[in-house]
């Protein structure tokens, strides 16, 4: 197959999903978030300090938090999960490397896209399908879980009080776009 | 909407975010092999299935993703408590009187035994 695809001469051209699209209600905006690079870290809690030092930034050991640092954000998924996003450009993969603690760092860069819904009607867009509690008390800005949009799993993090930001797989991502634009429009009515 | 608290989260969050993964407590043999057919029997299809009080494995599968353990009352589906996986299993001082669910297994087990002879 690869071979037949290099004599053809096509030329690779990357297509990410919903590249392009946005939706811009009346309080909302849904718009698509460009490619950052992303890890999926497991580790047990005697690794955490050798691998914070090799991310250059803490990976936080609440549930429900974030910690965040030059581009590069740790979200806490579980006791012992992270998912680690870079949008500065930096192999965060690359960076775990070295670390000789035991740990497993999987690059999912392109499984994941990234949504970001912002404005002030951003709450009341996402709490149509998130059962959570997603009140600024409860949940704060930097406060990052892994929870449920309609029917697909997402990972979200606020960034500002309104704003946030979504993950979803990469086949998921039209159906979370075009629930949230529909949720968008609801929140602005 | 049902609130579970998950113990590793430290929160109650919505039912829709976990998933029941069977009763709890159910030890697994670490000689399976000598097991008698009886004995795996038992292990492997026979469940309490109570009225009331049952000990169950949930899941937290849409948020942090851990087995932890729940006290549940099958009547009312209210959660009593819920702990994390590999804690002994907890004495309810409420319940002493449930302890006759017990009887009515030891009593469907010599039927099902009848049944397979």
């Amino acid at each position: 197959m690869a071979k037949a695809s290099t004599k053809s001469g096509a030329v690779a051209e990357r297509r990410p999903a919903l590249a392009g699209r946005e939706i811009a209600a009346a309080a909302v905006r849904v718009a698509v978030l460009p490619p950052a690079e992303r890890i999926s870290l497991r580790a047990p809690a005697g690794s955490v300090s050798a691998l914070s030092k090799a991310l250059g930034l803490t990976l936080p050991t609440k549930p429900k938090t974030s910690a965040s640092k030059g581009g590069r954000t740790a979200l806490w998924l579980g006791p012992d999960e992270w998912l680690v996003i870079d949008e500065a450009g930096k192999s965060p993969v690359a960076d775990c490397a070295p670390v000789k603690a035991l740990h497993s760092a999987v690059d999912i860069s392109h499984r994941n896209v990234a949504l970001a819904v912002t404005g002030s009607g951003a709450e009341a867009t996402l709490s149509a399908g998130c059962p959570q509690d997603l009140s600024l008390a409860v949940f704060p800005v930097g406060a990052a879980t892994r929870t449920i949009l309609g029917k697909v799993e997402i990972v979200l993090l606020r960034t500002a009080p309104d704003a946030f930001r979504v993950e979803c797989w990469r086949s998921f991502s039209d159906y979370v776009f075009e629930f949230l634009g529909e949720a968008a429009h609801d929140a602005a009515a | 909407m049902l609130l579970i608290r998950c113990p590793y989260c430290e929160e109650e969050l919505p039912e829709l975010e976990f998933r029941n993964a069977g009763e709890a407590h159910v030890v697994r043999s670490s000689h399976l092999a000598d097991v008698s057919d009886q004995d795996f029997e038992e292990f492997f299809f026979i469940r309490t299935n109570p009225k009331g009080i049952i000990y169950e494995r949930w899941r937290h599968i849409h948020g942090c993703a851990r087995f932890f353990n729940a006290v549940r009352d099958t009547v009312s589906d209210k959660f009593l408590m819920t702990y994390k996986a590999g804690e002994p299993k907890p004495l309810l001082v409420s319940e002493p009187a449930k302890t006759a669910p017990a009887k009515p297994k030891a009593a469907a087990k010599p039927r099902s035994r009848k049944g397979d002879a």
